[in-house]
């Protein structure tokens, strides 16, 4: 199967303009960017994609022993670009994708031309000096809570939700399948997701990056969109005023602004 | 009065003041607030506007506490909170219905309370989010029972691993533990389990030395799969060896285990191969039983080949069973093939492998023992695909020129 079935690939808007990747993080699929990504058709080749193992990716992919860490994650997104020949990319990251935009631009530099980071965290776990919001309980919790949510997906659904990699919109169909997937690629996506730690990494990024950050968000509190800011050399921070995690959905207009603004 | 008496179903008139007085007394508002489940309403941001009575007696919060003070996630598990977060949120503004979300509610006095959580986002005329309404259920018990399952399906995953293991260490016991020799022959053999290995097959074969010059080559299956044909396989083997010490024909050998097999408290029954090779001064002679084998095939130096013996009855079933023995030499350069009917019987999409597919491969065949007996095993495995149906044992034995 090809790099783009694989991670169930969609490309709209003008093929010739610059590409604009949005990647989607932990939890659900590329439908996260609906009501964002085609702002950017006009003039932007827009590209979405499904992490393997979310969305219509292809679920038989998912090798246990690669996606052990971001940089898998990192790795498909440049074996991607290279497979579109996409160059002068702009990466819009949302969560854990922000982070595999950050590995990916620190391995292919030359490849990127805008990074935007979406309420990123280099690091999820408070350490020593550093506030990520959560302790290792809390990740434990976590997992907890996952195992009981996919006690309501059974091996019986899986077919319908797999097999339902071509899903061009969003309708009736998609109430059994978005934010669901195998359960042991959910448990150890978490564990990759929000154990990791890449803040060696923010400052290695030359790429001219937009941090995105809400003013009430759970997941990453502004102090974090502070830090990677901070941390980054070509970073400037723009808070939304939106609360949740997910202004992609919750305030999309401000979010497509916000983007426009530090891309076009 | 009779007509809607007979509507609600109620025969007196005490039934009929009850009926009304429930109806009167269970308004909307008391509905709503001693619901049996909790009530939330949120704005579309999670800040919590309304809640039912029944919400505050499980949580045991206050209503002045929450009321336009606190957001639903602010009231979960941190880890409850990010699933909100990656989850709920997402789905509920995507589909604007979330379904049986489990999450923990941390009380006021910090325990936790399980719950399920139904949801619908309501909208405007113009599509915006209005307001969340969510009902909150108690799943303390249900919560236990679901524990109980993950419970039990690792326990059946890591028993289902140490069933494999068991099988695969009982597999190995029912063939020699190192490659079969025999001075001044070239002898190997090939065996592959059926499937994915993870089950025990009754297959066998054994190659062991009786005297001076005198050895036994023997290969079995016995009917069956699973532990007990496992069990009747080992006991087979064993008892050839044993009979072999006293019993000169193979027939008679044959006819011992047959008798054993009756005797023990087994439904199996098997089939077995057997050869006696002797040596005298270089030149090997050969006598051979079958009981309702595949026949061996012997493949002479001129690249004919062609099944050798006689046809016997099957081991277990009969008293009296119908052995007889053949006697035939080596020739330099000749070679002597057994197998099971896991090779004859390789089942592929052009139907069986068959003795015709046997012989064609055996003719063509390489001229050492290990690379004939791997090369056979090789293309029966490639016509079924890699997973064969039945266990495949071979055993290749050639006087070198």
């Amino acid at each position: 199967m090809s790099v783009l079935a694989r991670h169930n690939v969609r490309v709209c808007g003008d093929t010739n303009g610059q590409p604009i990747v949005f990647a989607h993080g932990f939890g659900c699929d590329q439908n996260m960017w609906r009501h964002v990504a085609p702002r950017f058709e006009d003039t932007f080749k827009v590209v979405l994609f499904d992490h393997i193992g979310a969305g219509g990716s292809d679920v038989a992919a998912y090798d246990p022993d690669r996606y052990t860490s971001l940089t898998a994650y990192a790795d498909d997104v440049l074996e991607l670009c290279r497979a579109l020949h996409l160059e002068n990319v702009v990466f819009v990251g949302h969560s854990v994708s922000a982070m595999i935009g950050v590995l990916a631009a620190v391995a292919e530099p030359a490849r990127f031309a805008k990074l935007v980071l979406v309420g990123p965290s280099p690091r999820y776990i408070d350490d020593d000096g550093y506030t990520g919001g959560f302790g290792e309980d809390d990740i434990t919790e976590l997992l907890e809570s996952l195992e009981s949510n996919y006690l309501g997906w059974s091996s019986a659904m899986a077919p319908v939700i797999m097999g339902n990699s071509d899903r061009p919109e969003l309708g009736e169909e998609l109430t059994e399948s978005f934010c669901r997937t195998d359960p042991a690629v959910a448990r150890q996506f978490a564990r990759v997701t929000f154990l990791s730690d890449n803040r060696a990494d923010l400052h290695r990024v030359e790429v001219p990056t937009l941090v995105l950050q809400c003013t009430n968000d759970a997941i990453a509190p502004v102090a974090v969109g502070e830090y990677v800011t901070n941390a980054m050399p070509k970073a400037q921070l723009v808070l939304l005023e939106a609360t949740g995690h997910c202004p992609n959905l919750s305030a999309p207009d401000q979010t497509a602004n916000a983007i426009a603004a530090f891309v076009r | 009065m009779t007509e809607p008496r007979a509507t609600i179903g109620v025969s007196s008139d005490d039934a009929l003041d009850a009926f009304y007085g429930a109806l009167l007394d269970d308004d909307p508002t008391a509905l709503y607030e001693k619901a049996p489940c909790g009530y939330l309403s949120t704005l579309p941001d999670g800040t919590i506007v309304k809640a039912n009575e029944t919400f505050l007696t499980i949580t045991g919060y206050d209503r002045r506490d929450l009321v336009g003070k606190r957001t639903f996630a602010e009231l979960l598990t941190a880890g409850g909170r990010i699933y909100h977060e990656t989850h709920y949120a997402p789905m509920l503004q995507m589909q604007g219905s979330a379904r049986a979300i489990a999450l923990d509610i941390v009380r006021s006095d910090g325990t936790r309370l399980p719950v399920l959580v139904n949801a619908v986002l309501e909208r405007d005329a113009a599509d915006n989010p209005v307001i969340v309404r969510a009902a909150i259920f108690d799943a303390t018990d249900r919560r236990e029972y679901e524990r109980e399952l993950v419970r039990a399906k690792e326990r059946a995953e890591a028993s289902d691993q140490r069933a494999t293991a068991l099988a695969r260490t009982l597999q190995r016991t029912l063939i020699p533990p190192t490659a079969p020799s025999i001075p001044g022959l070239d002898v190997a053999a090939a065996y592959r389990p059926a499937g994915d290995g993870d089950e025990v097959g009754g297959d066998f074969y054994d190659v062991f030395q009786v005297a001076d010059d005198d050895w036994v080559v023997v290969i079995g299956d016995v009917s069956g799969k699973g532990v007990e044909a496992a069990v009747v396989t080992a006991l087979a083997r064993h008892t050839i060896r044993a009979a072999a010490v006293n019993e000169q024909r193979p027939s008679q050998i044959l006819s011992t285990l047959n008798t054993v097999l009756l005797r023990s408290d087994t439904d199996k029954f098997c089939t077995v191969a057997l050869i006696r090779l002797r040596n005298r001064d270089g030149a090997w002679t050969v006598l051979a039983s079958n009981a309702g084998h595949p026949a061996p095939v012997l493949i002479r130096s001129s690249g004919v080949a062609s099944p050798v013996g006689t046809p016997g009855s099957l081991l277990g079933i009969l008293t009296v069973p119908s052995l007889t023995d053949t006697h035939y030499e080596l020739a330099r350069g000749d070679k002597l093939i057994l197998y099971t009917d896991g090779v004859t019987e390789a089942r592929g999409p052009d139907g069986f492998f068959g003795e015709d597919g046997l012989l064609g491969a055996l003719e063509a065949g390489p001229n050492t023992s290990s690379e004939l007996a791997s090369a056979l095993l090789a293309e029966v495995l490639a016509f079924e695909a890699g997973r064969p149906r039945d266990d495949i044992a071979i055993v290749s034995v050639i006087l070198p020129t």
